[in-house]
């Protein structure tokens, strides 16, 4: 691997000052399992290394009821998932959390370095965007929040800028009646980069039959995980029914820009977005009934 | 080249202490600098669990960590799960039923298991075979792995 120097900070204003200085030659470690294998790979080239693990704001795992969840941008796959509360409060991100590698890699991987990596293909960030999540940036000129759909610019580029930090994910307070699923595509059961993944949100109406609002985001269909407005848009206000879904399932493949790779075809991937956008939503809606 | 790191580390209970650039991996320094080559090399990437470590608790590549990154930490290799008299009831197990052939990947198969049955004394075959997708072998077909780690769960649970 190239050389660099690595530095552990204890704070977050030191964590800035560290990466500030050095802009673009510095880069954050989290759980290193984006990062370590680029280095190595010679895909990108740093001078220094910030390991921002003993950042205390990086590592807050705070969840309430009322408040919502508040999830540092270092914490690992497996404290998601082995809190009860928060599986249930938020399912499509615990969907992606226990999908994410194998347990080797959830031990260390963390959702805020899955988002940051900016990969069109990663797994937590249409979870996240249907959850409504925010980002906590952090920078020399203070903290900045933004909506997760507007995080990534391009593959493996996002919006932060001179050395910023992404801090954590604010998520807000589960409402009752509401459900998510997150499913991807793989040729295997496990350790696979996804064909085409797809997250789905309903909130429904206290009868449980009309669905209130709904957010459909996508991923390995486009330049960056993708946000589907019209899906939601197609749903608000209907019955809870097969056509309902057909119309956001339609919507999805409309706005699915997917290219041919090894993994897969434009027509695979397209086919392959109105299946899990339907299976989705099923499990979403299956979800917020229970 | 930038400065070493000293590090301060637990490694299968002892305290140990070692020089290593920050470059290197967790891997790297296991073989390289302290001479404890049970651990293996694989893929190198996060692939395939050769190089499988305990570290704090969880089972982690330690190809993906830093040699710095162990500052303060617990960690536990192949080298610590057998004592000087007799084998780890999975060890035992791998042997017998015969659960390895050039076994490259046998350490990180016998840590990824011992931590799963720690954890959970009873795991079916599906529970197994989920738990160690992140290690692969390119001998044995996985059958008998699994084989070996299901017997083992019982040789353990009538020990209790
Ligand atoms: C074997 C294997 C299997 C994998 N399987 C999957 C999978 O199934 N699905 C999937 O989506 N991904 C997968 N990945 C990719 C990777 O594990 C995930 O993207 C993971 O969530 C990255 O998190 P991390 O903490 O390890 O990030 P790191 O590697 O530490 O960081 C990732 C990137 O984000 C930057 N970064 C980290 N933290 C911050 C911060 N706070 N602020 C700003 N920038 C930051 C880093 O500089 C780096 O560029 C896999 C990787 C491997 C090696
Ligand atoms: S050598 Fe580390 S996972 Fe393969
Ligand atoms: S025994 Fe050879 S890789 Fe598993």
């Amino acid at each position: 691997m190239q050389d660099f120097e690595y530095i552990a900070p204890r704070t977050l204003s030191e964590a800035v000052a560290l990466m500030s200085e050095k802009g673009e030659s510095a880069r954050p470690l989290a759980g290193g399992t984006d990062i370590l294998v680029q280095l190595r790979g010679g895909r990108r080239s740093v001078e220094r290394i910030v390991d921002v693990k003993h950042v205390p704001e990086l590592n807050e795992m705070s969840f309430s009821r009322e408040s919502g969840l508040v999830l540092g941008a270092a914490v690992p796959c497996y404290r998601l998932y082995q809190d009860q509360d928060i599986a249930q409060a938020y399912p499509g991100i615990m969907d992606a959390a226990s999908m994410i590698g194998g347990i080797q890699i959830q031990g260390r991987a963390s959702v805020g370095g899955n988002l940051c990596n900016a990969a069109p293909s990663a797994d937590a960030i249409p979870p996240l965007i249907v959850h409504n999540a925010t980002c906590v940036i952090a920078g020399q000129q203070g903290t900045r929040e933004i909506a997760v759909e507007e995080f990534c610019t391009a593959p493996g580029r996002n919006v932060l800028q001179g050395g910023e930090l992404l801090v954590s994910m604010r998520i807000p307070a589960p409402k009752s009646g509401s459900g998510g699923r997150y499913l991807r595509f793989i040729p295997r059961n496990e350790m696979d980069i996804a064909v085409a993944g797809v997250g789905s949100w309903v909130q429904l109406s206290p009868d449980n039959r009309s669905i209130v609002s709904a957010r459909v985001a996508l991923a390995s269909v486009a330049p960056t995980p993708l946000f589907v407005e019209e899906s939601g848009a197609r749903l608000a206000g209907r019955e809870v029914s097969k056509e309902a879904i057909e119309d956001a399932a339609q919507a999805a493949m409309e706005a699915a820009r997917p290219i041919s790779d090894m993994r897969g075809t434009i027509q695979q991937r397209r086919h392959l977005v109105g299946v899990l956008t339907r299976r989705t939503l099923e499990g979403a809606i299956a979800r917020a009934t229970n | 080249m930038a400065k070493k790191a000293h590090i301060e580390t637990t490694i299968n209970g002892e305290q140990v202490e070692y020089l290593c650039e920050p470059r290197q991996s967790l891997l790297e320094v296991l073989r390289d600098v302290l001479e404890m080559t049970g651990t293996k090399e694989g893929c190198n990437d996060g692939n395939c669990g050769a190089c499988t470590v305990v570290m704090d608790g969880r089972i982690v590549n330690s190809c993906l960590v830093l040699g710095a990154e162990a500052e303060g930490a617990n960690l536990e290799t192949i080298e610590g799960v057998a004592t000087p008299d007799s084998l780890h009831p999975l060890q035992q197990s791998f042997l017998q039923n015969a659960a390895l052939q050039c076994g490259i990947c046998t350490p990180g198969f016998i840590l990824a298991s011992k931590a799963l049955l720690e954890m959970e004394p009873d795991p079916g075959e599906e529970r197994v075979r989920h738990w160690l997708a992140g290690n692969l072998c390119r001998c044995t077909g996985y059958d008998k792995i699994v084989k070996a780690v299901l017997e083992a769960a019982d040789v353990l649970e009538v020990k209790g």
